[in-house]
């Protein structure tokens, strides 16, 4: 029989270029490893949600690349360059819609994820630490919503992050300084900007990356935990390959959900409203969907209380979440055994679901707030309905404005060829030092005088003497003087 | 006792951990119709999400430039007497991306050879720098390298390449209008740069 060597030769130039690369690279064994997944008990709906996850992820990164092609994390450019991908770049309002609904999308799948690991005990036998980095996962998917929600720097964004910082300093002893840290200052700025944009788009997403990582590699470890039926361990279940009918569950589903949020996007526009207006007093903000619940839970605690409600609570909460596996040590699966943690769950899941409700409600009840949510809410429709207003910069534009003495040096700067050396406005180029400041180092009647008769070093550099009449003169040593 | 056969094909559920497509050629048809569903659905939504993305990126190239400026130099009232080359600033507009940048341009109001109302750009056709009209010699003289151009424009002496460049302009309700453009420098043919 002939050897490996003489099968390269055999074959379609596909099936030996396949054949080449994985000699090479090992591609089609880990392809294998990847497809053929045994799922215990067979392919199920009930499991798609990982992978939507990690798709929805992805997108999240594809559009996420394309916003930052026209984005500026500035607070003088954001949401110029916001308004200018939503109003005026082809296909910018539903690029940034996928992404805008993407975010809610995996929390809701985030969600489901949970759930449905929670209600057939994956979490069992062997998968404490599996579940452990689920959690940092989940922690990380809310602080990249937390971190883009400011970026587009709106009213909405700046008020709602305005608030969400200013719960850190409920934080003992090191509060103020940690708000200090996130925010690059007292007070929320360009500085909170760059800062949330580099957590958004670097930071946590590389964090993330790395932890998908390790969440995919330890549920291989472990294994797929099969339906409630199943031995957590050792499930006792005939196998079915991942691929092809659980790949296709998932595919599907995944399909389904970029068909949605792309109608959702096409349809229903994501909105973007007038710029940050830091000096605005009776502006209501209000957080992002799935925030909501929180945000009214924390209404609740006044005074020193609050420590209990910011603190306490949900540390043991989350303590209770994160070490679930931990706690409910048991191999039983079947939720109608387990009433304690379901029971727990339910209630927590309960409770902020009314929670939510409740906001709305309170929102309702009161005529002020309703009326000025709506008030804002129209605000965002007109913004939304006015064209692109691009930012006007002048290099020389300023000249409207400012003294006329200095407007008319300035002309006589650029008629008299001055710009040609010491460039526009005197910022200096190769040929010539720049004038910017040259006020702080001669008076008047010294730039005067250094115009009408250049030093020698001055002339050998290739300055003229300057020959005006008088106001003329005096403009031009205006504006010289007006050079910062 | 004879053996009885093994089924010929087991239950999809059944099959074991190690099953492959090589050990079970019954399964190869489904997977391959399965795959091929999969691979044009995906394909499909694919292309159909590939066109915003790419037109995103191609905006700049693709959308339509902006209609040339026009910017006003002044009332054509005030040029007809001119008998020597008049400066002017004019304001222009350009758009960059998500930004306006509005500066100030010299230009010149003079007369062509045929006694005609004409407008020059002050930038020397030889290294850009602004061209001043000295009135004492009748001349345009450029302060860098001394080019030397007459009050219509006209090279008469120099390093530079070509004579002052005519800007296109036109008369609307009384008023002289101007469209700002940028030349090549050093090429002794007009040509256009933005």
């Amino acid at each position: 029989m002939d050897t490996n060597r003489g099968d390269q030769s055999n074959g379609s130039i596909i099936t030996r270029l396949i054949r080449w690369n994985d000699a090479r690279t090992g591609l089609n064994s880990l392809l294998h490893h990847a497809l053929d997944e045994p799922v215990p008990g067979g392919a199920k709906l009930a499991y798609v949600f990982g992978s939507a996850l990690l798709f929805l992820f992805l997108s999240q990164i594809a559009t996420g690349v394309l916003l930052a092609m026209y984005y500026v994390p500035s607070a003088d450019h954001a949401h110029t360059t916001v308004s200018y991908i939503t109003k005026e770049v082809s296909g910018g309002s539903f690029l940034r819609g996928i992404h805008s609904y993407g975010s809610s999308a995996i929390v809701i799948v985030l969600l489901l994820h949970i759930i449905q690991t929670f209600i057939y005990g994956s979490y069992k036998g062997r998968r404490e630490l599996l579940w452990v980095v689920g959690c940092i996962l989940f922690a990380l998917m809310l602080g990249m919503s937390f971190t883009g929600y400011l970026l587009p720097w709106d009213q909405k964004a700046y008020f709602a992050t305005t608030v969400g910082t200013n719960m850190l300093s409920e934080v003992p002893v090191v509060g103020s300084w940690l708000k200090q840290l996130l925010r690059g200052g007292t007070e929320m700025g360009t500085l909170t900007l760059s800062r949330f944009f580099v957590l958004h788009v670097f930071l946590i997403p590389g964090v993330i990356l790395l932890f998908v990582a390790q969440h995919i590699y330890l549920f291989r470890k472990a294994g797929a935990a099969g339906p409630i039926s199943a031995d957590p361990i050792k499930p006792n279940l005939p196998t079915e390959p991942f691929y092809p009918k659980q790949l296709v569950m998932d595919m599907g589903f995944a399909l389904l959900i970029v068909i949605f949020l792309g109608f959702l996007a096409w349809k229903v526009p994501v909105m973007l409203g007038p710029k940050a207006d830091p000096s605005e007093t009776v502006f209501l903000p209000r957080p992002e969907w799935y925030y909501v619940p929180v945000f009214q839970y924390l209404k609740y605690w006044k005074g020193w209380t609050s420590i209990i409600g910011i603190l306490v609570i949900p540390g043991i909460l989350g303590l209770l979440l994160v070490g679930l596996p931990f706690f409910d040590r048991s191999l039983e699966r079947r939720p109608w055994k387990r009433p304690l943690s379901i029971g727990t769950f339910s209630a927590v899941f309960i409770a902020l679901a009314f929670f939510g409700f409740q906001s709305h409600r309170d929102d309702m009840k009161s005529p002020g707030v309703a009326a000025q949510l709506q008030k804002q809410k129209q605000h965002e429709e007109e913004f939304m309905k006015a064209p692109f207003q691009a930012e006007v910069e002048g290099s020389s534009g300023v000249g409207a404005s400012m003294n006329p003495q200095v407007g008319k040096g300035q002309g006589l700067f650029t008629a008299q060829g001055c710009n040609a050396c010491h460039g526009e406005n005197g910022v200096g180029t190769a040929a010539a030092p720049k004038l910017a400041g040259i006020g702080s180092k001669y008076d008047s009647a010294k730039l005067e005088s250094l115009l009408k008769a250049p030093t020698t070093a001055m002339q050998l550099g290739g300055m003229e003497a300057v020959d005006l009449k008088q106001e003329d003169m005096d403009a031009l040593v205006a504006y010289l003087q007006s050079l910062k | 006792m004879p053996t009885r056969p093994s089924p010929p094909d087991k239950p999809l559920g059944a099959t074991s951990q190690c099953d492959d497509a090589t050990q079970n050629p019954a399964s190869q048809p489904r997977r391959s119709f399965l795959g091929g569903l999969l691979t044009a659905g995906a394909a499909g939504v694919g292309a159909l999400l590939i066109v915003p993305a790419i037109r995103f990126v191609l905006h700049p190239v693709l959308a339509k430039t902006t209609e040339k400026s026009w910017s006003d130099v002044g009332k054509v009232d005030d040029f007809q007497g001119i008998t020597a080359p008049m400066q002017r600033l004019v304001q222009i507009e350009q758009l960059d991306g998500w930004r306006r940048t509005v500066s100030q341009k010299p230009v010149y109001v003079a007369r062509d050879s045929a006694g005609q109302i004409t407008v020059l750009s002050a930038v020397c056709t030889h290294l850009g720098c602004t061209v001043p009209w000295v009135d004492k010699q009748n001349k345009f003289i450029c302060p860098c390298h001394q080019a030397i151009f007459d009050p219509s424009g006209k090279l008469l002496g120099g390093p530079a390449p070509r004579c002052m460049d005519v800007l296109p302009m036109r008369i609307e309700q009384g008023v002289l209008k101007v469209q700002y453009q940028y030349f090549r420098q050093l090429t002794p043919k007009k040509e256009v740069i933005a």
